[in-house]
C-alpha cells in the first residue's frame, strides 16, 4: 500500500458542491472539479485492510484497496484495469452509488471513511480522458446471439459482459434511447446523460447492436426472439410502481415518481411533450410521499422547476442521526440521510401516514389528510406495527403530490407472459442459482429477478447472468466472477 | 526400534536424546580401578543430565567404555575353562541376546559361523554377571541376555589395526546377517553387540546412572582397570526403552543432536556406490555396508561413520574435523592451511550439523570435541598427579584444589585431546597444524571450478514478451499478490516481508484453489532438544557456500576429489546458470533434462513423465555428465510443467537408489519458484543451485513498467531479490538448528501434509506424511489448472494474473476464517451478549463445507448418550480451563493488553503477559476488584524484565519455546516502538530496539530445559511451570521429554497461531496443526504412561466451543484462545500489527489510536461464556458431564462422510484418531502432581537461616558446602525477599552467604536484592541467570595453585537476562557472558564466544580475552575491555557497536568496579591494573552501541534544556 500512515495524515474531503441556490437554477452535475493531488491524499486514507470490508460491502466485489494504492501511486491506468475488471460502468456507480463500500470502510468504525466512490469517479474519468477505455472487439466471434431484453444498468453489464465473451448480442430497449433508470429515472444534476452516451457509443463499437423503440412482446414478437437468438436474457427491471389507493388518488396532481422524472429528464434531453400531458412543479405546493432516494430525485427536480413549497413525507419514524446500534459497522447504517436535493430546500417529515388526496371540484388535488403515526416496539425479525395518533389528522395544501414509495414487481403483461417464465412469490421472475428462468435458454437478471435494488446490484446482477449464460452456449466460462477465483477450477474430475 | 507400522502419529523416528558425558583418563597412560571408580561416581552425579520415564528406576541409558581388562577377563575365562591369549591375540564383544533361549542359540550360531568364516577362531563365551534388582519394570523386560564373546586373532594377522578392521567387519556382518534371517520383529533391539575389539570394550544399558555400577558387577571388581573411561547419560524422549540406543558407541559418547542426519545418512549411503578401500577387499567391504542404519538414532549413526573412516586410514581427529568442522567459511582469522583443509574436505562431505560435544576414544587417545557453535558445555582438568577429567559440568569429581593445574572449557569448534601413548596433552592448534599439513590442500584446491573464472555462455534466452509473460506467469501459477507482496517487496527493499496476525486460511490439501506443490510441506524446526540458531547475529556459523558436482571414493583423497563448482549461495542469475549449462572442462559437462508432462489430464501422463526424467538423469550419470539440469522451460498448450519440486525430488532419490546419486550434482531452472520456501523445498530435497528465471523476467517487467523503485537498477533490484532470498533461506536452516547450506542439501527438513504416502516412499523417501493426500494424478490435476489457465482450450479473454488472497482477504482469493461476515457476527454477538448472533458466527466458522480450513473441520462428533444440558458442569468451572494467547505489552496496546487480563482474572481464567514483562503497577488489585495482573508470566527468549519479582507474581510460568507464527525464530522490536513506559517494564532504554534471540541460551537440549523448569519452580513453587511447543512430526516425544523434565503444564500450538510481526513465509509454511501435534502428544504421552503427570493444552486459531471440544477429545484439557479475544476486544484484522497503525488501538502504541480502542473486558467474558456455553452443549449431546470424562475420548470423533470435495476425500485421518490403548491404572489426563523435589534444595536451609531478614529485615549470615547437584541455589531464597518486599527487595548485603565448593547449574539465578552471595570454588552454567538485583562473588579456592585469570571458573551463559546486581568473578567465564544483560554490573577476567551478545543494558568489564563474536546484537549498556595485547578489535562484532574513549564518569565507575572486584576476589589482575592505573587505562576499551549512544546523548541535552520527557527523545 502506498502510504501506512495516510489515514493519519490526511482528513476525509469531497470536491466542493455548487451553492445549492444556484444549482437549482440548471439541470448540471453539482460537483466541482476536484484536483487529481487531492484524489492521491484521499486515496492514501487506505489502509489496505488485511480483511477489507468494502471490498466486501461492494456487490460487485470491487478491488477498492487496489485500485486506491493505484491511485497513490499515480498509476492511473493500473486502477482502472483493476476497476474495470471488476465493474463495467464505474462512470455510472462512481456518481450514483450509495456507495455501501463506504459504509463498510473500516476507517469508518472510528473516522469518515474513505471516499472510495469520488476515487471509483475519478479513476472512470481519468481512464475516459487517457483512452484507456476504448473498444475491445472480441478477438472471436462464437456464432453465438444473445438478445438482452431491457437496457438499464443490468442490461448492458450482461451485454458487454457477453460480448466480450465472443457474443454476437442485441440489446432491445422499449424507450426511443438507451439507458433506461439511468437514461430516464435518474436526474441529469446526478448523472448528465452524455455519460450514458459515452458508454453506448463504446459498446456500439464493440460490437453490441442496439435495438431502440423496440418492444418485445409489443412490436418485438417474443417468438421472433425465441427463433433469431441462442439465448435470451432479461433484465426489464422492476417498473410496476407502488400505488397508494386512498381515496383521490386519481385527482389531477397525483402522480408516480417515474412519470414526473422521466419527463423531465426527456426535456433535458430536448424532447418535448403535448402540453396536457407535461407535470410541473412549477408555481406549486408540491408534497413527494416516500422518503428515499427517489423521493429526493423529486425534492430536487421540483425545486428546479422552482415549487411554491416542497414537502416530503415518509411512513417511517426518523432514523437516527448516527448509525443505529440495530445497524452496526460494516453494515448499511439505520441512519437520517440529508441528500443533495434536500439541501436545495425541503420540508422533510417523518412517522407520517398520507390518509387522503382533497381535490377541488374539477377534479384537481389541492391539499392533502395526513396523520402522525406511533410506532409499537418491534421484535427483531417482526415487521414494524404502527397507529395512527388520534388528533393528530391535519390537512396540507397539496397541488402536485408524488409518489415515490418504491415499485412491486415487473411488468408481467406482455414479454414475460408470452415468455411464460415463471415468477416468484412476489411477482418477480423466478431464476435458479445460475439466473436461468424455467424457460431454458431464457435468463434473468436485475431488478426484473431480485426486485427494486441499486444500479451497483444491477451491474452485478448483469454481470453474473452473463457467466452462466457462457457456460449455457459454451459449457465453460472464464469470464470474471465476482467470487470464484480461476484456480478453483476443477479440471477432468 | 523397530520400523513397524504404527496406528497413531508417534513413530520412533521423532525420537531424541541428550545427555551428560564425561571421561576420566590418566596421560600417562597408567591404567588403575580408580579410573573407573571416579568415572561411574562422575556417572552419578550428572544424573539430573539424564531422565526417567513413568517409573523413577527406568533410566534411558547410560554406560561406560573403558580398556580392555586383560588381567580382569583372563581370570574369569580361566574360571570357565577359557585360556586367552596375550592381550591383543584376542578381540572380546559384549553381545546382547534376546531372551529367547531358541533365538538366542540362532543368534549364535550365526556369530560363530561368521568367525569361522572370516578366518578367526572362537574362544568361548562369558556370560556377563548383571544384578537387575535395582532396575526398573520397563527396562527388565526388553533386558537382554548378555554376554561375553571372545575371539581369537588369525595368525597370519600381525598387524593389531588389520586385526581391528576384522572384528569390525564381524560385527557388521553377523549384525545385519541376524537380522536378515532371525524371525523376531525387534531384532534389532534383541541382538546387539556394543563393541568387539581387541582394545576396548563398552557396558550399558537401559540405566539411570548409578544403577550403571550396580548392574555389572565387573565393574566393581578391582582388577578391571583402564587408563582411561569414557561416560554417557541419556535423556530421552523415547518409548520403548532400548538398551542399545544406550551410550557411549565404539568410538564415541555424543551429547547432542544431529539436525541434518536424515540428509547425512542419505549422502552417506549415496556415497556407499563409490566406496573402496586399500584396508578392505571389495568383498569384505561389502559385509560392512550399508554404513548407516535408519532404525537407530543419529549419534549412532554418527559413531558408525567415524567408526568406517577411521579404520579405513584417517586419524581420529582428523575425522571428527571432517564430520564436525569448524566455522571457516568466511572466517578470515583462520590460517591458510586449516582453512584449506576445511575447504577441502566440504567438497567430500557435508558436516554433521547441530549441537555436538563429542568424546571420542581409539582405547589410545581419548579426546573431546565441540560444534561449531558451541551449544553444549564441556569442561575439563588437569592435576598435577597426570589425571585428566571431562565432563558436560564441573565438579563432578571432587578434587583437591591443590593438584589442579588447569582448568579449562572446549570452545565452539576446538578439539582437546590426551595422548595416553605420547603421554601429554595435545592442544587444538598442534593436532590441526598436524592434519592439515599432511596434504598440499592449499594446492589441490586449485582444482576447483569457480562460476566467475567460466568463460562467457555460449547462449542465452531472450526476455519474454508481454503476452509471454503472463502465459508463464499464470502457468507456474503467480498471483497478482505474489508480484505485489512477495517479489516486488524483496526486490526492493532486500528482505523478506513481514506479515501479523496467524493464517486462517485452508491447507493446501483443504483449499480448493490450486496450490505450489511445496505448499504440501511444513517446516520444520528446532525446539526443546536442540537450538535454532540467530543468522544474523550468528552469521560467522553460518555458510551457504556449497559444491556441485560429483563425488569421488570417500574413503581416499586425492587431488580431483574437489574439482567441482563451488557456489557462494545457490540462487543462480540466469548468466550464471548459462555458464554452468554450457560448462566444458575435462571430464565436466552438464546434462540439460526438460521435466514437462502431457497435459492431457489422462492417468498415469505424470508417472510416466517423472519415469523418463529419473531415466534420462541415470543415463547422464553413467555417461559421465558430472551435473544434471533439469529445467521446466519446456512449455507449451500440450505439455505442462512438473512441479519442480516433485521433479528434484524424483531424480534425487531415483539417483540415491541406483547408487548414483554422489556422482552428480543437481541444478534446477525453474519458473515456479519465487518465495523462499520454494527454494528451501527444493534444496532440502536434493536441488544444488536453483534459477528462478521467471522472477527475473517478472521483476524486469515489473520495473519496464514503472511498478518498482525507479531509483533502483535492474541489476541491484535482482542483487536485492537474491539477498532476500539468501537471507531467508538462512533463516530456514537457522530455525532447525542447521548452519550451513551443504548441510541443509538434501536433509528433509520437512513434513508432508497431504501427500499419499505412495508419492512419499517414491519421491519423498522417509519424509513424514502423516494423514495420506494427493496421488500423482492428483497433483498432476492442480498442475493443470493453472495450465489451462494459460492455454485454455477456448479462445477467452483472461489478460491477467489471479488474486491470491492468502495475505489479504479477497472475495475472488484463498477462502478466510476470519471473513467479513464472521469477524463481523463475533464483535456483535459479544458487544450485545446475544448467544444468538454468536450461534450464527459459530455455524459459519464450524460448517466449513466445501470450504474447509482446518482438518477440524473434516471431523464430526459420533452421536449418543446425550445427556441434559443441566448434567453438565457449568460454565465456572470451564472458565480455569481457558488462557488467552501470549501477546506483549509492546505488541499490543496497553488497553488491548489490560482488558483481556480484567477479563480473564473476573472468569478465573489465565491472561497471559507474553514476552515483555509486566508493569509492576498492575500486581496489585484495583479498587473496584478488577485485576490488571497477568496470571501468566511468559519466560522466553529475550527474557526482557523477567526479575524475581515479576516470576513471583504468576500462577503459571511458561516457557515459551515456539511461537506458531514463526517457530525457530527470534524477534525484534524496533527502536521506535519502545516508548518510556514499554522500556521501563523491559528494563531496556527507551528508542532503543530489542533483539529477541531465536534460542533460549539456557536451553540447547532437554536436559537444559528440565533445569529452567527447575529454576522457574524455585523462583515460585506455587506456579504451574508451563512449556510451550509448537505442532510437528515428533512434538509428542518432545512433550514426553517435557514431562520428564517436570513441567506441570505442556502447551501444543498450532502453526496457525498469532504474531505481531513474522517473516510470511514462517507465517504459512512452518509448522503444523494442532490437531495432529496434540494428538500426537497425547497418543506419545498415554503410551509413555506419562500423561496424567501433566495438564495439556491447546491452542491455534480456537475460535468456537466446537474447537474446544474436538481439542478435548484429542487430548487438551486447557485451550488459549487470543486470536478470537483479540477480534472481540476490536481488532479486525488488519493485519498491520508490525506497522504500528492498528486504527482500531489494539496493536499499536500509538497514543492517538490507542484512544480508539473500545474493547471492553465484558465482551471478552461473553466470548468466553458462549464458547464455554456451546461446548457444554457438545458435552452434552456427547454425554460427558466433565470436562475430565472427555479429554482424550477420540472416539467420539469420526471423519465426516457427507465430504464433496475431491481433495477432502484424500485424507486419511485415522492416525490423529488413533486411541491410544491404556490399562486401567493409567491415567489418560491429568491426575497426580510432579515431584519437583524443592524441598531436599539447599535453599531450604538458607530460607531457614534468613528468617530474620525475611521478618524484620535484619543481617543475616552462614557458611555452606556445595556441590553441583545444588543448582539454582538463591532462587527460591529470591521468591521469599520478592514476595514479601517486592520490587524494592532488601538492602544491599542483608544476607551474606558463603559457598565453598563446585556450584551447580544457575547459581544465584534470579537473585533479588539484598542477596550477597561469595562461592570459593567454581560455578557452571547459567551463573547469575536472570539476576535481579543480588551480588555475585566467585573467586578459585584459596588452596589452589593455579593462576585464576587464565583458568575457567563459572561456565557458559553467565548473567542471562540479568536485570540488576552485581558480579565479580575471578577467572575465565565460558561462551555468551552476560547475553541479554540489561542491568548488570560485571567485572571478570575473561569470556568465550558472543560475550556481551543482545546485551540492552548495564555494564560489563573483562580483564582479560574475549571470544569471538563480542558484542553481537549489542543495542544497549557498555562494556569495558582490557586489550593490553589489541587483538580485540577482531574479535568483536561492530554491526552494532562503536569503541569510544572513556570520558570521566566511564573512569570513576571503572575504577569503583575493578577496585570492589579486587576487594571481593583479591584479583591479581585487578591488583596490577590498580597498581598502574593511569598507563591500564590506556589500555581499556569502551565498546558503546551506537543507538544506544545516540539515545544517551539525546537524553542528555533534553536534561540540559530541562526537558524530562523521555518521548520526546524517542519520538522526536
Amino acid at each position: 500500500m502506498g502510504k501506512p500512515t495516510g489515514f493519519l495524515e490526511f482528513g476525509r474531503e469531497l470536491p466542493k458542491k455548487r451553492d445549492p441556490q444556484a444549482r437549482i437554477n440548471d439541470y448540471n452535475e453539482l460537483y466541482e472539479d476536484f484536483g487529481k493531488d487531492k484524489i492521491q491524499k484521499q486515496a492514501a486514507r487506505c489502509m489496505d485492510c488485511g480483511v477489507p470490508f468494502c471490498h466486501s460491502g461492494c456487490p460487485l466485489g470491487n478491488i477498492i484497496p487496489e485500485f486506491n494504492d493505484a491511485v497513490y501511486e499515480q498509476d492511473w491506468e493500473e486502477a482502472a484495469r483493476i476497476l474495470f475488471s471488476t465493474n463495467n460502468f464505474p462512470e455510472f456507480t462512481g456518481r450514483i452509488c450509495p456507495a455501501p463500500c463506504e459504509s463498510a470502510c473500516v476507517l469508518g468504525i472510528n473516522k469518515p471513511p474513505v471516499t472510495i466512490e469520488e476515487i471509483e469517479k475519478s479513476i472512470a474519468e481519468v481512464a475516459f480522458e487517457k483512452g484507456y477505455v476504448r473498444a475491445k472487439t472480441p478477438a472471436v466471434r462464437t456464432g453465438k446471439k444473445v438478445a438482452v431484453v431491457g437496457s438499464g444498468p443490468a442490461g448492458l453489464a450482461a451485454a458487454a459482459q457477453l460480448n466480450s465473451a465472443g457474443h454476437s448480442v442485441t440489446v432491445f430497449e422499449r424507450a426511443d434511447k438507451i439507458g433506461g433508470l439511468l437514461r430516464y429515472g435518474i436526474p441529469d444534476f446526478k448523472l448528465e446523460k452524455w455519460v450514458v452516451d459515452r458508454r453506448i457509443k463504446v459498446m456500439e463499437e464493440e460490437g453490441v447492436e442496439f435495438m431502440t423503440n423496440a418492444n418485445v412482446g409489443e412490436n418485438i414478437p417474443v417468438k421472433d426472439l425465441n427463433r433469431s437468438f441462442d439465448a435470451i436474457v432479461l433484465t426489464g427491471g422492476s417498473t410496476i410502481a407502488r400505488n397508494l389507493n386512498i381515496p383521490g388518488r386519481d385527482l389531477k396532481g397525483v402522480h408516480f415518481a417515474m412519470e414526473f422524472l422521466t419527463q423531465q429528464n426527456g426535456r433535458v434531453s430536448g424532447k418535448t411533450f403535448a402540453p396536457e400531458a407535461e407535470i410541473w412543479a412549477t408555481d406549486k405546493h408540491v408534497v413527494v410521499i416516500g422518503g428515499g432516494d427517489t423521493g429526493s430525485d423529486c425534492v430536487g427536480t421540483s425545486n428546479r422547476h422552482g415549487a411554491k413549497s416542497v414537502t416530503q413525507i415518509e411512513v417511517m419514524a426518523k432514523p437516527p442521526q448516527v448509525r443505529d446500534s440495530s445497524t452496526p459497522w460494516p453494515n448499511w447504517p439505520m441512519q437520517l440521510r440529508t441528500s443533495t436535493s434536500h439541501e436545495e430546500g425541503c420540508d422533510r417529515n417523518w412517522a407520517i401516514s398520507t390518509k387522503e388526496f382533497i381535490g377541488d371540484e374539477t377534479g384537481k388535488l389541492t391539499a392533502l389528510k395526513i396523520a402522525q403515526m406511533d410506532f409499537c416496539v418491534i421484535q427483531p425479525g417482526e415487521k414494524p406495527k404502527f397507529q395512527e395518533v388520534p388528533g393528530t389528522e391535519k390537512v396540507i395544501p397539496c397541488d402536485l403530490a408524488l409518489l415515490a414509495i418504491g415499485f412491486v414487481h415487473p411488468q408481467h403483461q406482455g414479454m414475460l407472459e408470452e415468455l411464460g417464465v415463471e415468477l416468484d412469490e412476489r411477482g418477480n421472475v423466478k431464476c435458479n442459482a445460475m439466473h436461468q428462468t424455467s424457460v431454458p435458454k431464457v435468463f434473468a437478471a436485475g431488478d426484473m429477478r431480485r426486485g427494486q435494488s441499486l444500479v451497483v446490484w444491477a451491474i452485478s446482477e448483469g454481470r453474473e447472468a452473463a457467466r452462466h449464460v457462457d457456460t449455457f452456449l459454451m459449457g465453460e466460462t472464464k469470464l470474471e466472477a465476482k467470487d470464484i477465483s480461476m484456480l478453483s477450477a476443477v479440471v477432468g474430475a | 526400534m523397530s520400523e513397524q507400522a504404527q496406528p497413531g502419529l508417534y513413530h520412533p523416528s521423532f525420537e531424541h536424546d541428550s545427555c551428560g558425558i564425561g571421561f576420566v583418563a590418566h596421560l600417562k597412560g597408567r591404567k588403575s580401578h580408580d579410573i573407573v571408580k571416579d568415572a561411574l561416581h562422575m556417572l552419578a552425579r550428572m544424573e539430573h543430565r539424564g531422565a526417567c520415564g513413568c517409573e523413577t528406576n527406568t533410566g534411558d541409558g547410560a554406560g561406560i567404555l573403558i580398556q580392555v581388562p586383560h588381567e580382569f577377563f583372563v581370570d574369569e575365562c580361566l574360571k570357565l575353562g577359557i585360556k586367552l591369549p596375550p592381550y591383543g591375540q584376542y578381540g572380546v564383544g559384549l553381545v546382547f541376546f534376546p531372551q529367547d533361549e531358541k533365538l538366542r542359540e540362532e543368534c549364535r550360531d550365526i556369530l560363530n559361523r561368521n568367525i569361522e568364516k572370516l578366518g578367526m577362531q572362537l574362544l568361548g563365551y562369558r556370560k556377563v554377571p548383571t544384578y537387575n534388582g535395582e532396575i526398573g519394570e520397563s527396562a527388565l523386560r526388553v533386558e537382554p541376555v548378555m554376554e561375553h564373546v571372545f575371539v581369537k586373532r588369525p595368525d597370519l594377522i600381525t598387524n593389531l589395526d588389520e586385526f581391528e578392521r576384522k572384528l569390525y567387519v564381524l560385527r557388521n556382518y553377523t549384525t545385519r546377517l541376524v537380522r536378515e534371517s532371525v524371525a523376531l520383529p525387534n531384532i534389532n533391539d534383541a541382538f546387539y553387540i556394543a563393541t568387539l575389539s581387541y582394545k576396548t570394550i563398552v557396558y550399558k544399558g537401559q540405566f539411570t546412572t548409578s544403577q550403571v555400577r550396580s548392574y555389572f558387577p565387573d565393574l566393581q571388581h578391582k582388577n578391571v582397570v583402564s587408563a582411561l573411561a569414557v561416560v554417557h547419560s541419556r535423556f530421552s524422549t523415547n518409548t520403548f526403552p532400548s538398551f542399545r540406543l544406550a551410550q557411549p558407541f565404539r568410538y564415541i559418547a555424543h551429547n547432542g543432536e544431529i539436525n541434518t542426519v536424515k540428509g547425512n545418512t542419505n549422502w552417506m549411503s549415496a556415497a556407499e556406490a563409490s566406496l573402496s578401500s586399500k584396508y578392505f577387499t571389495r568383498e569384505e567391504l561389502d559385509m560392512i555396508l550399508p554404513v548407516c542404519d535408519l532404525t537407530q538414532s543419529d549419534s549412532a549413526n554418527l559413531d558408525n561413520v567415524v567408526e568406517l573412516l577411521t579404520l579405513t586410514g584417517r586419524s581420529l581427529p582428523q575425522v571428527m574435523m571432517m564430520l564436525i568442522p569448524e566455522a571457516w567459511d568466511g572466517n578470515n582469522h583462520m590460517n591458510e592451511t586449516k582453512r584449506a583443509f576445511y575447504e577441502y574436505h566440504a567438497a567430500l562431505m557435508e558436516p554433521w550439523d547441530g549441537p555436538a560435544s563429542i568424546s571420542f576414544t581409539d582405547g589410545k587417545i581419548v579426546g573431546a570435541t565441540l560444534d561449531r557453535n558451541g551449544l553444549r558445555p564441556s569442561r575439563y582438568l588437569v592435576t598435577n598427579d597426570d589425571k585428566v577429567i571431562m565432563a558436560s559440568e564441573a565438579g563432578v569429581l571432587e578434587v583437591d584444589p591443590a593438584k589442579v593445574i588447569k582448568k579449562g572449557r572446549l570452545q565452539p569448534g576446538k578439539m582437546f585431546i590426551a595422548d595416553l601413548e605420547q603421554g601429554r596433552i595435545i592442544s587444538d592448534e598442534e593436532v590441526k597444524e598436524d592434519i592439515c599439513s599432511r596434504q598440499p590442500y592449499q594446492e589441490w584446491l586449485k582444482n576447483k571450478i569457480r562460476l566467475k573464472d567460466l568463460p562467457e555462455p555460449l547462449g542465452a534466452f531472450h526476455e519474454p514478451g508481454q503476452q509471454a509473460l503472463l502465459k508463464h506467469q499464470q502457468a507456474y501459477g503467480y498471483t497478482s499478490e505474489d508480484l505485489k507482496v512477495i517479489i516486488s517487496e524483496m526486490a526492493e527493499t532486500g528482505k523478506e516481508p513481514l506479515g501479523s496476525m496467524g493464517t486462517d486460511t485452508p491447507l493446501a490439501i483443504l483449499s480448493d484453489q490450486s496450490q505450489h506443490f511445496s505448499s504440501y510441506f511444513k517446516q520444520l524446526f528446532a525446539q526443546v532438544t536442540n537450538p535454532p540458531i540467530d543468522p544474523i547475529r550468528e552469521r560467522m556459523v553460518m555458510s551457504l557456500t556449497s559444491y556441485v558436482g560429483g563425488g569421488l571414493n570417500l574413503l581416499e583423497e586425492s587431488p580431483l576429489h574437489c574439482r567441482m563448482v563451488e557456489l557462494h549461495q545457490p540462487i543462480l542469475t540466469k548468466k550464471e546458470l548459462e555458464k554452468i549449462r554450457f560448462l566444458d572442462q575435462s571430464y565436466f559437462q552438464t546434462k540439460t533434462i526438460y521435466t514437462y508432462f502431457r497435459a492431457d489430464g489422462q492417468p498415469g501422463s505424470l508417472e510416466r513423465a517423472l519415469k523418463r526424467i529419473c531415466q534420462y538423469a541415470a543415463d547422464a550419470v553413467e555417461d559421465g555428465f558430472s551435473i544434471i539440469l533439469l529445467s521446466d522451460r519446456s512449455l507449451d498448450s500440450s505439455h505442462a510443467p512438473i512441479p519442480s519440486l516433485l521433479a528434484t525430488a524424483a531424480v534425487h532419490h531415483h539417483l540415491m537408489r541406483r547408487g548414483l546419486r554422489g556422482k552428480v550434482g543437481i541444478v534446477v531452472e525453474a519458473g515456479d519458484v519465487w518465495e523462499v520456501h520454494h527454494f528451501a523445498t527444493l534444496i532440502s530435497y536434493g536441488a544444488s543451485a536453483i534459477n528462478p528465471y521467471l522472477v527475473f523476467d517478472t521483476i524486469q517487467d515489473l520495473k519496464n513498467k514503472g511498478k518498482l523503485n525507479p531509483e533502483l537498477s535492474l541489476d541491484k533490484l535482482f542483487y536485492n531479490y537474491i539477498k532476500s532470498i539468501s537471507d531467508g533461506l538462512l533463516k530456514v536452516f537457522s530455525k532447525m538448528g542447521i548452519s550451513t547450506m551443504q548441510s541443509y542439501h538434501g536433509a528433509q527438513i520437512f513434513e508432508a501434509l497431504g501427500i499419499s504416502k505412495d508419492v512419499i516412499d517414491k519421491y519423498f523417501c522417509r519424509t513424514v506424511t502423516r494423514i495420506g493426500g494427493l496421488s500423482l494424478d492428483d497433483i498432476a490435476k492442480e498442475a493443470l489448472v493453472k495450465h489451462k489457465l494459460a492455454y485454455p482450450d477456448k479462445f477467452v479473454p483472461n489478460p491477467k494474473l489471479e488474486v491470491g488472497g492468502i495475505y489479504q482477504w479477497k472475495r475472488r482469493g484463498e477462502f478466510h476464517l476470519f471473513n467479513p461476515q464472521t469477524i463481523h457476527l463475533l464483535q456483535h454477538a459479544t458487544k450485545t451478549n446475544d448467544y444468538s448472533v454468536y450461534k450464527k458466527y459459530a455455524k459459519l466458522v464450524n460448517d466449513q463445507g466445501e470450504k474447509a480450513c482446518t482438518l477440524r473441520s473434516l471431523l464430526k462428533f459420533k452421536a449418543g448418550n446425550s445427556i441434559p444440558l443441566s448434567e453438565v458442569e457449568p460454565v465456572e468451572n470451564i472458565f480455569k480451563r481457558f488462557a488467552t494467547g501470549a501477546m506483549s505489552f509492546g505488541s499490543i496496546s496497553y488497553e488491548a493488553h489490560t482488558t483481556l487480563a480484567i477479563a480473564m482474572n473476573r472468569i478465573g481464567g489465565k491472561s497471559n503477559c507474553g514476552e515483555g514483562g509486566e508493569d509492576e503497577i498492575r500486581f496489585e488489585r484495583k479498587p473496584n476488584g478488577d485485576w490488571e495482573r497477568s496470571a501468566i508470566k511468559q519466560v522466553a527468549s529475550g527474557r526482557f524484565g523477567v526479575t524475581s519479582y515479576y516470576l513471583a507474581n504468576a500462577d503459571e510460568l511458561q516457557i515459551k519455546m515456539a511461537q506458531g507464527a514463526k517457530p525457530g525464530e527470534g524477534g525484534q522490536l524496533p527502536g521506535h516502538k519502545v516508548d518510556e513506559w514499554i522500556g521501563r517494564v523491559r528494563h531496556s532504554t527507551p528508542g532503543v530496539g530489542l533483539i529477541s534471540p531465536p534460542p533460549h541460551h539456557d536451553i540447547y537440549s532437554i536436559e537444559d530445559l528440565a533445569q529452567l523448569i527447575f529454576d522457574l519452580k524455585n523462583s515460585n513453587p506455587k506456579a504451574r511451570i508451563n512449556v510451550k511447543l509448537v505442532s510437528e512430526a515428533g512434538v509428542g516425544t518432545v512433550a514426553a521429554g517435557v514431562t520428564k523434565a517436570f513441567a506441570d503444564v505442556v502447551l501444543i500450538s498450532g502453526y496457525d497461531g498469532g504474531t505481531g510481526a513474522s517473516p510470511i513465509s514462517s507465517i504459512k509454511h512452518a509448522g503444523l496443526p494442532w490437531e495432529l501435534g496434540l494428538a500426537e502428544a497425547h497418543q506419545t504421552l498415554v503410551r509413555n504412561k506419562l500423561r496424567s503427570r501433566i495438564v495439556v493444552q491447546a491452542d491455534g486459531q480456537m475460535k468456537t466451543g466446537r474447537d474446544l471440544a474436538i481439542a478435548a477429545l484429542l487430548g487438551a484439557e486447557e485451550w488459549g484462545v487470543a486470536t478470537a479475544a483479540l477480534v472481540t476486544s476490536g481488532c479486525i484484522m488488519m493485519r498491520k500489527c508490525h506497522l504500528n497503525t492498528c486504527p482500531v488501538g489494539v496493536a499499536t502504541q500509538n497514543k492517538e489510536l490507542r484512544a480508539l480502542f473500545t474493547g471492553k473486558p465484558e465482551h471478552v467474558v461473553n466470548l468466553f461464556h458462549f464458547l464455554a456455553e456451546e461446548l457444554r452443549e457438545v458435552m452434552a449431546e456427547l454425554g460427558f458431564r466433565t470436562i475430565n470424562e472427555m479429554v482424550g475420548q477420540v472416539d467420539r470423533l469420526e471423519m465426516r462422510k457427507d465430504l464433496t470435495n475431491w481433495k477432502h476425500k484424500l485424507i486419511d485421518l485415522s492416525a490423529v484418531l488413533h486411541k491410544e490403548p491404556a490399562d486401567a491404572g493409567v491415567g489418560i489426563y491429568n491426575q497426580e502432581a510432579q515431584q519437583h523435589a524443592l524441598e531436599a534444595v539447599l535453599d531450604v536451609d538458607l530460607i531457614r537461616a534468613a528468617q530474620p531478614a525475611l521478618e524484620n529485615a535484619e543481617k543475616v549470615t552462614g557458611e555452606y558446602r556445595i556441590t553441583n547437584t545444588d543448582r539454582a541455589t538463591g532462587t527460591m531464597l529470591s521468591y521469599e525477599i520478592s514476595k514479601k518486599f517486592k520490587g524494592v527487595g532488601l538492602p544491599i548485603g542483608t544476607l551474606q552467604f558463603k559457598f565453598t565448593g563446585s556450584a551447580g547449574q544457575s547459581f544465584g539465578a534470579f537473585a533479588a536484592p539484598g542477596i550477597q552471595f561469595e562461592l570459593e570454588g567454581e560455578a557452571n552454567d547459567y551463573f547469575g541467570k536472570g539476576l535481579s538485583g543480588g551480588h555475585l562473588t566467585l573467586y578459585p579456592p584459596k588452596a589452589a595453585t593455579f593462576p585464576a585469570s587464565e583458568n575457567i571458573i563459572a561456565g557458559n551463559v553467565a548473567l542471562y537476562g540479568a536485570t540488576a546486581g552485581e558480579a565479580y568473578i575471578r577467572g575465565q567465564a565460558g561462551e555468551r557472558f552476560a547475553v541479554r544483560n540489561s542491568g548488570a554490573k560485571a567485572v571478570v577476567e575473561g569470556v568465550g564466544d558472543h560475550g556481551c551478545e543482545y546485551m540492552t543494558g548495564g555494564m560489563v568489564v573483562v580483564l582479560g580475552e574475549t571470544g569471538r563474536n563480542f558484542a553481537a546484537g549489542m543495542s544497549g549498556g557498555i562494556a569495558f575491555v582490557y586489550n593490553p595485547v589489541s587483538s580485540f578489535a577482531e574479535r568483536c562484532n561492530r554491526e552494532m557497536v562503536e569503541f569510544d574513549d572513556l570520558d570521566a564518569e566511564d573512569i570513576t565507575e571503572l575504577k569503583r568496579l575493578i577496585r570492589n572486584h579486587f576487594e571481593k576476589t583479591g584479583s591479581a589482575v585487578a591488583e596490577g591494573i590498580l597498581g598502574d592505573w593511569d598507563n591500564a587505562l590506556l589500555h581499556f576499551i569502551k565498546v558503546m552501541p551506537s543507538d544506544y549512544k545516540l539515545v544517551l546523548q539525546k537524553q542528555k541535552e533534553l536534561k540540559r534544556v530541562g526537558i524530562t520527557n523521555l518521548e520526546v527523545a524517542v519520538n522526536g
